[in-house]
């Protein structure tokens, strides 16, 4: 299958603590791969290392035969990459229409996009002139997700988007997950529930210590899900 | 922003326009000389907000952007006998420059490092005007004469010693900076700007340059801040080193602050409730400023957002 986004044995540091130790991963095109882990594991720097956010120390991260991992964190989003952070970090001042505005405006892209987004997320059409920081959980975390989709990312990184939210939320999420799988978004999720992760992901890596222990078909987690406990202690 | 919020938003600064310019016609001198210098410190207020309360650069260092363009159109008049316009542009000119260069060294800080920095820079610009005493008078100043003040227009040459004249250019650089304050913060520049202050990762994550669009906010700040130092210099014929001293660094801080940051009619509301505070506890009492503190500790607890802050929190959500 097609390689979408290649990770080629990164180590990475915070301060002189490395966190990332020759982690690899390939993330195919159109697939939804998922990292679990413990809390600390790695998955969240794995997620900003690829975004430029953490810098990579040696190793590479490879898009399109493109080596992006020496890239400032803004010239990496411009090769179609979007990230939708842990705790949504949305711009509280502005309304939804104008939090979308800013994702379209990155990207130049027009009403077509935010048509498309506004589809996949219809709640949100009804908050348009709210102020984000007014929304609920579930809706804000939709308008993260959303203002990264207005970018037409062909690589996505889901930082637990389903975190803290009510279960008419989740399922909402997972749908536009399903959703974006299906139009082709090639997708990192990293995801602490082993329900969202057998019924969403392609392909599951295992991270422990700043390392992939494991990588799997989500066919194969089903037929033995005890690898969940053999990997992470939980299930 | 929707069509009947614009509709309400060109009225009402319309309407401000209009009230300033009828006061003319009926302010007594002092007051009308008074609106006239606070309209001029406004436009350096509205400067100011465009760096600390659109984009959150909370800079301890705008008054070397103020003095640069007092000094920048004051020193050729007064040395070269340079007419009043291009001693404005190259007031304006200075102020661009110094801002583009302190800003390309003090935005690799942020927060207070950020502070910091321009704060130091601002002293140096302060001890730079003092050094060469021999061409600034250092805080005694220089005073330009009527006759080095004359603007020359289509018409003929008028008089900017005169207090109608006066006015009338103060009101004319408040109305243009308004607008294109109204104007800028409408835009997607502005709008890029606010992201930024609220979240200045995660723009870095959508594709957008913050250096460059926070080096931007700066350069427009510092030159509206150099246009009223210009302008202050040619309309009441003064410059003096205590205009880059740091009191100069702090009062737009006070007058945003009071007037509500990241409000397009804050600045000039703070500045003018704060001189007129001022002003009348000095006319009362020799500690003035203590109850000039009291005042503004108050009018803090009761409008934590600044004046037109809270209003817009509160009642006119549109208000930009």
């Amino acid at each position: 299958m097609e390689q979408a986004l290649a990770i080629q044995s990164i180590n990475c540091f915070y301060d002189e603590v490395q966190v990332l130790h020759d982690l690899s991963l390939d993330l195919s095109r159109g697939e939804v791969h998922c990292l679990f882990g413990r809390n600390g594991a790695g998955k969240t720097t794995t997620l900003k290392a690829i975004m430029g956010l953490v810098r990579v120390r040696s190793g590479k991260i490879v898009k399109d035969g493109v080596e992006i991992s020496k890239l400032p964190a803004h010239e990496i989003a411009k090769h179609a990459i979007a990230y939708v952070p842990q705790g949504r970090r949305l711009f509280g001042e502005l309304t939804v229409a104008e939090n979308l505005q800013i994702g379209l405006l990155a990207r130049n892209k027009g009403e077509e996009t935010r048509e498309r987004v506004l589809n996949l997320f219809p709640l949100l059409r009804e908050r348009l002139n709210q102020r984000s920081s007014t929304l609920s959980g579930g809706e804000q975390q939709m308008l993260a997700m959303a203002r990264a989709l207005c970018v037409e990312p062909d690589v996505l990184l889901l930082d637990e988007p389903t975190e803290g939210l009510m279960p008419s939320m989740i399922a909402r999420i997972r749908e536009a997950v399903t959703a974006l799988h299906e139009q082709g978004v090639s997708t990192i999720l990293v995801e602490q529930r082993v329900d969202a992760v057998l019924e969403i992901a392609s392909r599951v890596s295992f991270v422990e210590n700043g390392r992939v222990k494991a990588t799997m078909g989500v066919e194969d987690l089903r037929a033995e899900p005890e690898l969940v406990r053999k990997y992470v202690g939980v299930g | 922003m929707s069509g009947s919020d614009t509709t309400r938003t060109i009225l009402l600064h319309g309407a401000l326009l209009a009230g300033l310019a009828a006061l003319d016609f009926v302010l007594p001198d002092y007051h009308h000389g008074v609106l006239a210098r606070v309209m001029v410190l406004s436009v350096f207020a509205m400067g100011y907000n465009i760096a600390f309360g659109y984009t959150g650069l909370l800079s301890l260092g705008h008054a070397m952007f103020f003095a640069a363009g007092l000094y920048g159109a004051a020193l050729p008049i007064y040395h070269l006998g340079w007419s009043v316009w291009p001693s404005l542009g190259a007031g304006l000119l200075a102020g661009l420059v110094l801002a583009v260069i302190v800003a390309c060294l003090a935005l690799r800080t942020l927060g207070v490092a950020f502070m910091i920095v321009t704060l130091m820079f601002s002293q140096v610009f302060y001890l730079t005007t003092l050094y060469f005493t021999t061409y600034t008078r250092g805080e005694e100043g220089l005073v330009l004469q009527q006759g080095m003040r004359t603007l020359a227009l289509p018409g003929g040459h008028i008089s900017l010693a005169n207090a109608d004249v006066r006015f009338w250019a103060a009101w004319t650089l408040f109305s243009l900076t308004l607008v294109i304050t109204l104007f800028l913060v409408r835009s997607r520049f502005g709008r890029a700007l606010v992201a930024i202050r609220e979240n200045e990762e995660r723009m870095r994550m959508l594709g957008y340059d913050v250096f460059a669009s926070k080096l931007a906010a700066m350069a427009v700040s510092g030159t509206i801040s150099a246009a009223a130092g210009a302008a202050y210099a040619v309309l009441f014929g003064y410059a003096g080193s205590g205009f880059a001293s740091i009191q100069y660094s702090i009062l737009p801080l006070l007058w945003v602050l009071l007037g509500g940051a990241a409000t397009v009619l804050g600045p000039f509301v703070g500045t003018l409730i704060m001189f007129y505070l001022i002003d009348t506890a000095s006319s009362y009492t020799t500690p003035h400023m203590l109850v000039v503190g009291v005042a503004l500790i108050l009018l803090i607890l009761y409008f934590p957002k600044g004046i037109v802050g809270t209003i817009r929190a509160k009642w006119l959500r549109w208000l930009p």
